[in-house]
């Protein structure tokens, strides 16, 4: 109402100004409006186009890609290179094929979303709200790990790994990398708008601290799960250092490192056409789950229940 | 079902803060206690210790013969009814009301029973799936309510449980809350700070007032007697008037501070010369046409036409210097201007002497 009310008189006050057609509700010129396009298709264009171009690049033979100018068009080896790729086994990394290589990244990268959002979402839970001694301590402990990215404490983590003996294992991939810091502040500060009496009236119900957290808090962190799963599963998907290290086989190794190994600094050497296709592989699950999770974070971003 | 008594129950929060100093409260079975007063008099700390949610730093809660005060919420068996509802947001109208039924590992068929007598009771039985968010205030509010009721719990507990909705609901939920308490017949203790949710509900009426009850009685003997110049001020609107005076030499009268003097009918007089308050409430009052059975003249300094009654502001007429402001209330339609000069008798035994000192009843 109220805005259908400004908008009415934000045209009134235009159509006396006489320049009724050239502004919409924003007060935004249309010249303005066409530039503002313009340099947001541009933007898309750029990022856009690379990935088209791998694309591209991934459905011509090898022959066609060394030869340049490439086509602009899809070739006629998709099936081939796919085919080749998923099952064939990868030439530079040992026969693996590409199959057992996103399977190491999609566990990977889920077991670093989902463990990270468990442990967070639990040490939230104890720190918002259990009194216990040393609750602040613990608090100040986390925020500190803040400005301990795993980079920082890559050799003593990689020390600790191989005296477990998790060299080559997905518990060494996961583990090191799922502890957060950033996740835990932001439950922690989303429990922290939940009101006192809504954690009263589950005590009344009866809820104990279990049934609180299930039953409560769980459904109704959920927006803030699907968002933090999104952004968790891509930091897992894309991590580079810690896999290149912690994995010496070729059949451990994630997608991104196999990407990587495939290049070879002899040009002639490298399978142009089958690492085009790993990339369009490595780039596919991340776009899934975007494209697939986004409907959750959206639908929960419209019905904010609280 | 249970009488609930608290014993000089007293909260100390942190160690220094004393919100509540002493309060001791009987209410038998089945009654409702209200309990009134400003903000920040520790009504709310109260009725949590009852209800389980505030550790008691002293003194016992006892619901039915047992003491309760290491007890929790659960196993007191109480329901309460939060301010803000305190909805599950999450859960349907149904899964609201049962939740605390299934976490009693209550059969189903008995839950699904329970809640649909609820709903059927508070007029919600065509939204049990809505969610909370696609409900209107007071639909939110009686689901709250049907939250408590399907527990069939020893006691309700209410904190200010009509505070956000509109006058008209509140006037509507004020009356359907009381018949539903009486039909069950459930002790229930009721927070508020609206002094006529505290009139027309409360069998016993708990005025508090700094963490100490200063009066507990039925709301019609708070009303007649109030026990001190606080209680007097709280209950009743507008509030009882209340002026300065001493006790005239011999006991003839009262010699009013700001001039001017009142001799009341029906009211023993303390020793003269005794500082006191005298309280008249503004209905108590009536214009007379008799000038020499006036016990004072108003001087009329403004006038509030509210139609069922007329309220005049003004001074007693006699007075030399400020001495407080009194109010009458007057029959609608009176017909009263500025400056008018109005002669008004107290009605026989209704005024109110209070020590000066400590506000305290004569
Ligand atoms: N958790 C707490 N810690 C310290 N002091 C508190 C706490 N809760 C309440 N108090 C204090 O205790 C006193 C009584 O608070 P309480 O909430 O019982 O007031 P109330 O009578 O319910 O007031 P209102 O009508 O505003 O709800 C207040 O002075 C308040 O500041
Ligand atoms: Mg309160």
């Amino acid at each position: 109402m109220a805005e259908n009310a400004a908008a009415a008189t934000g045209t009134s006050t235009a159509a006396k100004l006489g320049r009724r057609e050239e502004r919409n509700m924003l007060g935004v010129s249309r010249t303005s409006r066409y530039i503002a396009h313009a340099i947001l298709i541009i933007g898309v264009l750029i990022v856009a186009f690379p990935i088209y171009y791998t694309f591209i690049a991934s459905t011509h033979s090898l022959q066609t890609i060394l030869r340049p100018p490439l086509p602009l068009l899809p070739g006629d080896q998709f099936f081939e290179n796919y085919y080749q790729a998923l099952f064939g086994g990868v030439g530079r990394i040992g026969g693996v094929d590409a199959w057992t290589l996103l399977l190491n990244s999609t566990i990977m990268a889920l077991g670093i979303s989902i463990g990270k959002i468990a442990i967070s979402l639990l040490s939230a839970f104890a720190i918002v709200f259990f009194r216990f001694p040393g609750r602040m301590v613990f608090f100040w402990v986390i925020f500190i790990t803040l400005m301990l990215p795993v980079e920082v404490r890559i050799l003593p983590t990689y020390k600790v790994m191989v005296d477990l003996g998790l060299i080559d294992t997905y518990a060494g991939l996961i583990l090191p990398l799922i502890a957060s810091a950033t996740a835990t502040l932001l439950f922690r500060q989303f429990f922290l708008t939940i009101p006192g009496e809504l954690i009263e009236a589950a005590r009344v119900d009866g809820a104990g601290p279990w049934r609180f957290f299930k039953d409560i808090l769980m459904p109704l962190s959920k927006t803030n799960i699907a968002a933090l799963f999104v952004i968790m599963f891509i930091y897992g998907w894309t991590q580079y250092l810690w896999p290149l290290l912690v994995t010496n086989s070729n059949s451990m190794n994630t997608i991104v490192i196999a990407l990587r190994k495939m290049i070879s600094f002899a040009d002639a050497d490298t399978q142009w056409h089958l690492v085009m296709v790993t990339a369009v592989l490595a780039m596919l699950p991340p776009i899934l789950v975007v494209l697939f999770m986004q409907r959750w974070f959206v639908k929960g971003l419209v019905e904010t229940e609280k | 079902m249970a009488n609930v008594e608290l014993k000089n129950v007293r909260k100390v929060y942190g160690g220094s803060v004393e919100a509540v100093k002493g309060v001791s409260i009987s209410i038998p079975d089945g009654d409702m206690c209200v309990l009134v007063g400003p903000s920040g008099c520790g009504k709310s700390t109260l009725l949590r210790m009852i209800a389980g949610l505030e550790t008691i730093t002293d003194g016992t809660v006892s619901i039915g013969e047992t003491v309760v005060n290491d007890l929790g919420p659960v196993e007191r068996d109480i329901a309460m009814v939060f301010q803000n509802y305190a909805l599950y947001p999450h859960m349907s109208v149904y899964d609201n009301m049962a939740y605390g039924l299934r976490n009693r590992g209550m059969a189903k068929d008995e839950i699904d029973r329970r809640v649909r007598d609820a709903a059927a009771t508070l007029g919600l039985a065509e939204f049990l799936q809505r969610r909370p968010r696609e409900l209107s205030g007071g639909q939110r509010q009686r689901v709250a309510m049907g939250r408590a009721i399907v527990r069939s719990p020893k006691a309700f507990l209410f904190d200010e449980p009509l505070s956000n909705l509109d006058a008209k609901l509140r006037g509507q939920m004020r009356v359907e809350i009381k018949s539903l308490q009486r039909r069950l017949g459930v002790t229930s203790v009721y927070v508020t700070h609206d002094q006529v949710e505290a009139m027309t509900l409360a069998d016993t009426l708990v005025v508090m007032n700094a963490g100490l009850a200063e009066q507990i009685d039925t709301p019609m003997a708070i009303y007649e007697k109030p026990a001190s110049t606080f209680v007097a001020g709280f209950i009743g609107s507008p509030a009882m008037n209340l002026l300065t005076a001493k006790v005239a030499d011999g006991g003839q009268g009262l010699a009013l501070a700001g001039g001017g003097s009142v001799k009341p009918r029906d009211t023993v007089l303390p020793e003269a010369g005794r500082e006191v308050l005298l309280g008249v409430r503004p209905e108590h009052m009536v214009v007379t046409s008799n000038r020499s059975t006036a016990d004072l003249t108003l001087k009329v300094t403004a006038v509030e036409i509210l139609g069922a009654d007329t309220l005049a502001h003004g001074q007693p007429a006699d007075a030399t210097q400020n001495g407080g402001e009194i109010i009458a209330r007057l029959p609608g339609g009176t017909k009263v201007e500025v400056g008018d000069v109005l002669p008004l008798a107290i009605n026989p035994g209704m005024a109110h002497l209070f020590d000066a000192a400590t506000g305290k009843r004569i």
